[in-house]
């Protein structure tokens, strides 16, 4: 237990002392996964909406794949990615393997469906009688989707800040597609995993402790966005 | 809201652009890349960093990416054209890779011995045997005691579980059959640092690199028992990805990398590797340092 007094010490000293090396590992873990965040969400909610607003046959079926999805294991999502973007697979021209771009694009698929879902959700949450009044105030489709929109705000970036919580603290996929290259593809969760493996169990706590009040930070950010 | 939503987006796309173009500029030096793939026990002792650090100095326009997984995915890597080279400890795959011809060249450059590591008070009493008698002895016992002496495997298909299948086999019994059946013989799947904490728990035994255990030591009460023994021998060599095989390998800034391994200066780092941090050397370097025994 002595090791997790010795990790708040250690992350309070990487803190204060500014520590070159983590300020760069902390910098790519909110630019990549604030990314993959930002991409699954422009193309998500629509998405979602979309899927919400429309009938059509096999509706309740394709809900319920996407939900399934909600518990896709990381590493399987990365594995997937990984044939795909493998210099021996489809995309391999495109040399996205063991870079940054390629662990936003597979965040950005791993999270997909929890902001298709809760999208979804969200909107039905919504009672069905402000869609009438919006209707009979005289507004038009695309009024009515946005008063509803509106109307889900909150349920909206809860879906966000969830989608955030899975890609700033999966390993799976920042493992097999970053590959952990130091300088390069290297993120908090990897540096933890690397330095379990090396012994460095204090380090590790307090690299967790990091990463904790970075989402702390996030979070406490988009909580004042939404509340305005 | 709409507005604001916008503004919103707009902020964090800045933010990122920023970060992004931060990072790429701070990270890389170099603009050719050499990706090498590599196994755990290379890079989980930190030599692999010193090795990258005056690779990089040499060549300062080759940028060395390591990437650090068992033997197996290290071989995968190279096999789909994802790493330029790979550093691995496996010679019967080794010899696959190049007959397979995706390996140009095995490049041996340095060699530790595996310990078989346990308890302090060893229930089994294998202290002072052979590596075969050990194994033969920990098994007798376990399936006797099974509450008091167990072996805890690797079971990943590792440059390390290699090894330690080539030792059951020395024995003459048979691995599938007779071992991995066993109530005393538990396989962690897991990586060489989290099979130690496994032992340590346990108190069990296990096999480890040298370079590895020496790193988690103070982390655990297990002590190393057998060293030293000629079926301990772990050899790490280097093998560049043929390009002409595999799509658009660097084979040019591989070859580089072998040549550094194997040059006199790359032979002092692997040779004085350790001594500081752990008070003595990991590994020792197969073209200037003494041969091993029964080397071939």
């Amino acid at each position: 237990m002595s090791e997790i007094i010795e990790g708040i010490y250690q992350a309070i000293n990487l803190i204060l002392t500014l520590n070159p090396e983590m300020l760069e590992i902390t910098l790519r873990t909110i630019y990549i996964s604030l990314s993959s965040t930002l991409f699954a969400t422009i193309i998500g909610v629509p998405l979602g909406g979309l899927i919400n607003f429309k009938t059509f046959k096999g509706k309740r079926g394709l809900v319920n794949i996407i939900q399934t999805l909600y518990s896709v294991p990381t590493v399987l999502v990365g594995l997937f990615v990984f044939l795909l973007i493998s210099r021996a697979g489809i995309l391999g021209e495109l040399n996205l393997l063991f870079t940054p771009t390629g662990m936003i694009l597979c965040q950005t698929i791993l999270i997909m469906p929890i902001l298709v879902g809760f999208t979804i959700n969200a909107l039905s949450g919504v009672e069905k009688n402000i869609e009438d009044l919006a209707m009979s105030l005289g507004a038009n489709q695309f009024q009515t989707i946005y008063t509803i929109m509106k109307e889900a705000k909150y349920a909206l970036m809860g879906a966000v800040i969830l989608g955030f919580g899975r890609a700033i603290s999966e390993v799976g996929v920042a493992l097999l597609i970053g590959g952990n290259i130091r300088g390069f593809t290297r993120v908090i969760t990897t540096t933890i995993s690397l330095e379990t493996s090396r012994g460095n169990i204090a380090l590790s706590v307090a690299l967790g402790i990091i990463l904790m009040l970075i989402a702390l930070v996030i979070n406490l950010i988009l909580n004042i966005i939404q509340e305005k | 809201m709409n507005r604001k939503f916008l503004a919103t987006i707009i902020i964090v796309i800045v933010v990122l652009l920023g970060l992004g173009a931060y990072l790429y500029a701070s990270g890389q030096g170099g603009n050719e890349v050499l990706v090498v793939a590599t196994t755990t026990s290379l890079e989980d002792t930190g030599l692999l960093e010193e090795i990258e650090a005056a690779f990089e100095a040499k060549y300062p326009n080759i940028d060395m990416q390591v990437i650090s997984a068992g033997t197996g995915i290290a071989i995968e890597y190279g096999k789909r054209g994802d790493a330029d080279i790979v550093l691995v400890h496996d010679r019967e795959r080794e010899e696959e890779l190049i007959a397979e011809g995706i390996g140009t060249e095995r490049n041996p450059f340095a060699y530790n011995y595996f310990y078989i590591i346990g308890p302090s008070d060893d229930p089994a009493q294998i202290r002072g045997m052979n590596a075969a008698e050990a194994f033969i002895k920990i098994k007798d016992e376990g399936e006797e005691n099974p509450d008091l002496v167990e072996f805890i495997s690797r079971g990943d298909d590792s440059g390390t579980h290699a090894s330690e299948k080539k030792i059951w086999d020395a024995t003459g019994l048979d691995y599938s059959k007779t071992i991995q059946t066993g109530k005393w013989y538990v396989e962690s799947g897991k990586g060489m640092g989290d099979t130690l904490m496994i032992a340590n728990e346990r108190q069990g035994y296990t096999l480890s690199d040298s370079g590895t255990f020496l790193s988690f030591k103070a982390e655990t009460q297990l002590e190393i028992l057998i060293s030293e023994s000629e079926e301990l021998l772990n050899v790490y060599t280097a093998i560049p990805i043929n390009s002409n095989l595999v799509p658009d390998t660097n084979i040019d800034a591989a070859d580089k990398l072998v040549e550094f391994l194997l040059s006199s200066e790359g032979q002092k780092i692997i040779e004085d590797f350790g001594i500081e941090e752990y008070g003595q050397t990991l590994f020792t370097p197969l073209k200037n340092g003494p041969k091993p025994i029964n080397y071939i």
